[in-house]
């Protein structure tokens, strides 16, 4: 287990090349030394891995078992990777998604409702529905605004404040994204309980992804109460809450599972899922609001505008009106 | 300046944790942190051998590279030093460092770790006057200052420990290991300096 994780860390922090000439170095074991032979020796003889990336292990009479660790020589290409590419990866996140959704309202605008709104609505999402996507949507934005304060805010906020003000925020930040991680997982739970029924994908959802989900031109794809961009969303917002739960209360209540490399990697994936989900998320956040007209709606009053609907979420509208005749008025 | 390093001779070192009481001792540090610790290896086998390890005051350290709130910094002695103040206890450091250096005083639990605390290599900190109350209550004796080194080293029976100009204790271990014939290394060196002492 211990082997797969190092070997995962340098695949995953890709700094491997740098410390790599080391990896033909004869393996000395531990206790293949004898001061008898005389031997003139002043490097680490006993411990080869010490240039390379092995941690030595001993024996400690205190009760804090993390200081049998000596020497973890792994902790410099975590390092590394905070940064380096940990720095790209945010940017191109958040900013390089920003880039593009700016470059596509440019191109494509506000998609409008075609022939306006019109007189009747339909019921789209019941007070309890409403309240779990708010509930997620509040606590997750915290959670992604304090967690890139951690991951960048060096670079980033701490030049703008200075280093006093700075501190007083980061504490704030760092207290809500420990607090605020209980309402966003139960509100991801509430969410697949919920609606998962609507989004396993099937064959409509093909078609739909083969038409751009009519977001390039103007036809629309068949689509029942979510399309397949829709699905994608809930899914992305299931498993990768889900990833960062786990990944996240690993780091809240740090060295009960596993050793200090094991929290080097945790802390690596909760921060790349983060920076993946920012992406998706803020691809989520222009369509429902910005970059659609009437999509904010269904989420804010729980009804939207019958034609709305029915260019968008045509099988869901039949099936609705078939139910009761009466669900749009 | 000097450039400040700590060097254990291993094969010196009797596990008697002189250092560890002394460091505790000399910066009054709470219940459960400690700065200095003495790990050993191969325990009850041949090869046995006691590394007594606390922060080595890294070239281009990683736990200053990896902190949010960029609290470090490096003295004219190359000593590496914090600034409680802006710590924010989030233990990012302790997942850097290669020594396990850094040391929380609260249960880990819910990030509530508290200002980090890691030796100092007996110079205080970033607290105005240096040798005062108020530096001494939040880092810790401030040596360097009165001219002294460490008391960890200063306090170390068989001068296993040594502390001072890198230079100097290399020539020094430099000249036990051909006198004696044998050295089992520098522990740490590499890591934290990227050299180690040849014969
Ligand atoms: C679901 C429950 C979650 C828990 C329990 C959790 C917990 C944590 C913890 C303990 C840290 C370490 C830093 C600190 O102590 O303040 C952290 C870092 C971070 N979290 Fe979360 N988190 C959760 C959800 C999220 C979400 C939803 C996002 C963003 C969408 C996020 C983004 C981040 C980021 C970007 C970092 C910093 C990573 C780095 O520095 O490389 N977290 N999280
Ligand atoms: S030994 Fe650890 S705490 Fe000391 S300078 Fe190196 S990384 Fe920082
Ligand atoms: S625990 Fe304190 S010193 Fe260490 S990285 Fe976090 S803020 Fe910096």
């Amino acid at each position: 287990m211990f082997n797969f994780l190092r070997a995962f860390a340098l695949v995953v922090l890709f700094t491997a090349p740098a410390f790599a000439q080391n990896a033909d170095r004869p393996a000395v074991p531990l206790t293949g030394f004898n001061p008898d032979k005389a031997e003139v020796h002043a490097n680490e003889v006993l411990v080869p891995g010490l240039i390379g990336t092995k941690a030595v292990e001993g024996h400690i009479v205190i009760p804090d078992i993390r200081s049998a660790t000596l020497i973890q020589p792994d902790g410099r290409i975590w390092r590394d990777y905070r940064r380096g590419p940990l720095l790209w990866i945010a940017a191109a996140a958040v900013l390089g998604m920003g880039g593009l959704l700016l470059a596509f309202y440019v191109l494509r605008g506000k998609i409008m409702i075609e022939g306006g709104r019109g007189a009747a609505v339909i019921k789209r999402f019941g007070s309890f529905e409403r309240f779990m996507h708010w509930l997620t949507a509040f606590s997750w934005c915290i959670l992604a605004l304090s967690g890139l304060n951690i991951a960048v805010g060096r670079v980033t906020l701490l030049p703008l404040l200075g280093n006093e003000t700075f501190t007083a925020l980061s504490v704030w930040l760092k207290y809500s994204h420990n607090f605020v991680a209980f309402p966003f997982m139960a509100g991801v739970l509430l969410m697949l309980v919920v609606w998962v029924r609507h989004n396993i994908p099937n064959r409509i959802d093909v078609t739909w992804f083969k038409m751009a989900g009519g977001l390039v031109g103007h036809q629309h794809p068949d689509s029942g109460k979510f399309n397949g961009g829709q699905k994608m969303v809930f899914w992305v917002v299931v498993l990768g809450g889900l990833g960062l739960s786990i990944t996240g209360l690993g780091l809240l209540f740090p060295f009960t599972v596993t050793g200090i490399l094991g929290m080097q990697l945790v802390q690596v994936i909760h921060g790349g899922i983060a920076l993946g989900m920012i992406a998706a998320m803020l691809g989520h956040i222009y369509i429902g609001s910005v970059g659609m007209e009437g999509a904010i709606d269904a989420m804010k009053d729980g009804v939207v505008d019958l034609g709305w609907a029915k260019t968008h979420h045509n099988l869901w509208v039949a099936e609705e009106l078939a139910k009761s005749p009466h669900a749009a008025e | 300046m000097a450039r400040m390093k700590f060097l254990c001779d291993a094969d010196r070192c009797i596990e008697c944790n002189a250092c560890v009481t002394a460091c505790k001792n000399a910066n009054e540090v709470p219940w459960g942190i400690n700065r200095r610790r003495v790990v050993t290896i191969n325990d009850g086998k041949p090869g046995e051998r006691s590394v007594s390890m606390a922060c080595m005051h890294c070239n281009d350290a990683p736990c200053a590279a990896v902190c949010p709130v960029d609290c470090f910094y490096t003295t004219a002695d190359a000593v590496v030093l914090h600034n409680k103040d802006l710590c924010i206890g989030c233990g990012y450091c302790f997942y850097a460092c290669p020594f396990g250096a850094p040391q929380y005083p609260k249960t880990t639990n819910f990030g509530a770790r508290g200002k980090m605390d890691k030796c100092t290599y007996c110079s205080g900190g970033p607290e105005g006057v240096d040798g005062s109350t108020a530096e001494y209550a939040k880092y810790g004796a401030n040596r360097i200052a009165e001219g002294k080194l460490p008391l960890c080293a200063e306090m170390c029976s068989t001068k296993s420990l040594l502390a001072g100009d890198g230079e100097i204790i290399a020539s020094i271990y430099r000249e036990r290991v051909s006198t004696r014939g044998y050295g089992s290394g520098s522990w740490g060196w590499q890591t934290a300096y990227q050299e180690s002492i040849d014969v």
